[in-house]
């Protein structure tokens, strides 16, 4: 369980990009972090996992203080935090087995890792889970070689081999196409099922969240300003996050091309984007 | 007329710059175009014209002593050359020793202290390449004595900066996002580097290093004329004794010499790219 | 999904090499090893000579402690202001003869016949050490900064003139063609089409060159041809270490000097 107590981050430039956020994450539960650009969704889940230092507050993952720790334990605490990233983040002139397997790097020696002699059991694990998003095939190809759906499927991949407590997922769909959007959401959802994993999917597509998630939690300038189910998500809570706009239109759009979506389309075809 | 019309009405006047700047621009003008004439007039202080003019007659009595160029002279040339080849390859590894630590420490993205360590990095980089590799040569022909050892070392002194500078901007150009990725993975410093930061740089590295190797060819071909070993020798001695058709040969070898040399570089380059 | 499981379970993986083919892989080693072998035996070092050395190289270091400017400072400033004015006089001819080389070695822009003739010309002038056409051009014009002059803007055009060809080839050709649907003329559209895409480049790889010329004018002295090198060679030659560190210094400082200035230059023109 992830709890984020006071969290505060002032920017060098003086901007408050979090001003005290207090949430709790339980065991297993996907949640979708909402609100316009610039509210501190980004910066919000770097803290967690300290690619942005906080400034203040404290931050709780299963009983480890991760505000406090020194380099050599944070590292070890990053292993237990999956990270998928917007533009996928690939090293993109690695292949893509040694993308999936830097997800071991926090637990084999600089050595080992340098002369990529990773443990049969991380090897193992690497080829179930590439199986897993459908991308067995294409092992030994190069990250740059492949297109944005299977680039994130690596990225999700990479997050899993490590085992993580928690997943923390950076707008994952924002550089895909609406089609291939879903089915990420899809794998993301469905992997957070099978492992009992939880995670916070920071995303800019409500429609696309509301489908997906189990819990929603708006920010606005920083500051939580809804927090419950994706139905009580309503166009008066809208406005409140994002300011004045005919939400009716939009969201009627939305509902009406949810229910044409083909909700079997994920990794028959993973090469189909 | 026209021009008063203009003025009066309220049609709104197109200009290009305004009174103030285009003035300024032909002060501008002026100051260079000054400048540049008291230059040339002390070039031509110091020139002697009597021989400029006569200089076709001389160029043409050059040219008619230096052909046709002395063939059999070839079979004296191949070893300088050989020196010549390896003054540039071995010059251009050893550079490569002290200069890929020096670009890491100058990168503002991976030096260890950018208060500390970066100036001094950067020193090193700017006196490496101010220096001409000829002075160099004449440096190190004065210590440590003529030969291509001197040459060697002159080379490696010279294409350290050049070398370390190149690959101190690909470091600062790389995308941080991988890197960020690997560090979410709770991968340690070295692991880092390793992965996130070596693969990016890997082909501006070889390019650059292979461009260098090119340049290097063409600047051993002359270290010779400060005794630094090299076929630069051999055009030394021709020219002193004014044996313009060894001169002649020893140009066209050496002209051969650099167009492969820039053909191989160009080649492996696009090989790489 | 089990089978499957069972099916990867076991299946090992290395990373693949960087050369597919094994002989062309071994082949290289095998080929770069000998090189190394006989490359390195190749040398005759006179190991005495360079311990012998090794004093005089200490001197040296601490002579750039204790530079001497003043000893030789006639030789001094004649042979810094005669670089200095090589360098800036080489570069504004060298930059004015490489505009039309460029615009007739850009495969976009120029007939075939021009085209070649200026890529020979950038190829000569490429292939050739300045030392090389220094010594050629002190032969025709005599000693003297003229003959460094000449050097340096022969040089500049197959720097500069390559560069901005190749940019040339590499514009926008849409920007290119909406100039030329306005029905401009040849002249009209390299002032409206191409110049504003390259002058930026143009600018900024003249700043380079300027930089290349002061470092080259520093040599050319040593084949006759003006500039400060023939006080270093001098100064070398015997041995006065702390007047060849005040010149080697003064470089450095000019070179940073160039280098910083051309990079606000750069900065402002984009």
């Amino acid at each position: 369980m992830l709890k984020i107590t006071a969290l505060s981050k002032r920017y060098k430039t003086g901007d408050d990009a979090l001003k005290a956020v207090s949430l709790e994450v339980p065991d297993g539960q996907v949640l979708g972090l909402i609100g316009p650009s610039g509210a501190g969704k980004s910066t919000l889940i770097r803290c967690v996992n300290r690619l942005v230092e906080p400034t203040s507050g404290s931050i709780d993952l299963n009983g480890a203080q991760l505000q406090k720790m020194g380099s050599r334990k944070l590292r070890k605490s990053r292993r237990k935090i999956g990270m998928i990233f917007q533009e996928y983040a690939l090293v993109e002139r690695l292949s893509v087995m040694e993308n999936v397997l830097s997800g071991r790097l926090g637990y084999v020696g600089f050595w080992k890792s340098l002369f990529r002699k990773f443990p049969q059991s991380d090897i193992d694990e690497a080829f179930r889970l590439l199986e897993r998003v459908g991308l067995d095939h294409m092992v030994n190809k190069r990250a740059d070689e492949l297109s944005g759906g299977q680039r994130q499927r690596v990225g999700i991949a990479r997050a899993l081999i490590q085992n993580p407590e928690l997943l923390l997922v950076d707008e994952p769909t924002a550089s895909l196409d609406p089609k291939t959007s879903r089915q990420i959401m899809r794998l993301i959802c469905e992997l957070c099922e099978e492992r009992g994993l939880s995670a916070i999917i920071n995303i800019h597509d409500v429609a696309l969240a509301k489908l997906f998630v189990q819990r929603i939690v708006g920010l606005q300038a920083g500051e939580v300003v809804f927090d419950g189910a994706p139905e009580s998500l309503d166009s008066s809570v809208l406005t409140q996050i994002y300011g004045e706009e005919d939400w009716e239109a939009t969201s009627k759009d939305k509902a009406s091309e949810n229910e044409e979506a083909d909700p079997d389309d994920v990794n028959v075809e993973p090469s189909n984007v | 007329m026209m021009s008063s019309n203009a003025a009066t009405s309220d049609k709104p006047v197109w200009q290009h710059r305004t009174t103030g700047k285009q003035l300024a621009i032909w002060f501008a003008w002026l100051v260079f175009v000054a400048v540049f004439v008291a230059c040339w007039m002390f070039i031509s202080n110091r020139t002697e014209w009597y021989f400029v003019y006569d200089a076709p007659r001389i160029a043409a009595d050059i040219w008619g002593r230096a052909t046709p160029p002395r063939w059999p002279y070839l079979d004296k040339i191949w070893k300088p050359l050989w020196d010549t080849l390896n003054v540039a390859t071995i010059g251009t590894a050893l550079s490569l020793v002290f200069a890929v630590p020096i670009a890491f420490l100058a990168a503002r993205n991976t030096t260890p202290s950018a208060t500390l360590i970066r100036p001094i990095a950067l020193l090193f980089i700017v006196t490496s390449r101010s220096i001409n590799s000829l002075i160099w040569a004449l440096l190190l022909v004065a210590i440590i004595g003529p030969g291509i050892l001197a040459g060697t070392i002159a080379i490696a002194l010279r294409s350290i900066g050049f070398v370390a500078k190149l690959l101190y901007e690909a470091i600062e150009e790389i995308n941080l996002d991988q890197v960020e990725a690997i560090t979410a993975t709770g991968a340690s410093r070295w692991q880092i580097m390793s992965y996130g930061i070596v693969p990016q740089i890997m082909p501006a590295f070889a390019g650059i290093t292979v461009f260098r190797w090119d340049i290097n060819i063409r600047e051993s071909t002359v270290l010779g004329l400060v005794g630094a070993g090299g076929i630069g020798l051999q055009l030394q001695g021709s020219l002193n004794t004014l044996a313009w058709p060894q001169v002649s040969l020893i140009l066209l070898v050496i002209f051969i010499a650099v167009v492969i040399s820039e053909w191989i570089s160009a080649m492996v380059r696009r090989a790489i790219i | 999904m089990s089978e499957a499981v069972a099916q990867s379970g076991g299946r090992t993986w290395r990373k693949p090499p960087a050369i597919e083919r094994p002989w062309l892989r071994y082949g290289l080693l095998v080929f770069t090893l000998i090189y190394l072998y006989f490359a390195v035996g190749s040398y005759d070092v006179n190991w005495a000579r360079v311990a012998e050395g090794m004093e005089r190289g200490w001197k040296f270091i601490k002579a750039f402690a204790n530079p001497d400017f003043v000893s030789r400072r006639s030789d001094f400033i004649e042979g810094m202001t005669e670089s200095i004015i090589m360098t800036v006089t080489s570069t504004v001819v060298g930059i004015m003869i490489s505009i039309p080389v460029a615009l007739g070695a850009a495969s976009n822009l120029a007939p075939l016949p021009i085209y070649l003739f200026c890529r020979t010309i950038i190829a000569i002038s490429r292939a050739l050490h300045e030392i090389i056409v220094a010594i050629l051009m002190v032969a025709i014009f005599g000693f003297g900064p003229l003959a460094g002059f000449i050097t340096l803007s022969f040089a500049t055009i197959g720097f500069l003139a390559k560069l901005l060809a190749e940019d040339i080839e590499a514009m926008d050709k849409s920007q290119a063609e909406a100039v030329k649907a306005t029905g401009a003329s040849w002249l009209q559209w390299i002032n409206y089409a191409v110049q504003p895409q390259v002058m930026p480049r143009l600018i900024g790889l003249s700043m380079y060159r300027l930089d290349i010329n002061f470092r080259e004018s520093a040599v050319l002295g040593l084949v006759g041809a003006g500039g400060i090198g023939a006080t270093l060679n001098t100064a070398f030659d015997r041995y006065e270490f702390d007047t060849a560190a005040a010149i080697i210094i003064t470089i450095i400082a000019i070179v940073m000097i160039l280098e910083y200035s051309s990079s606000i230059i750069r900065r402002w023109v984009q």
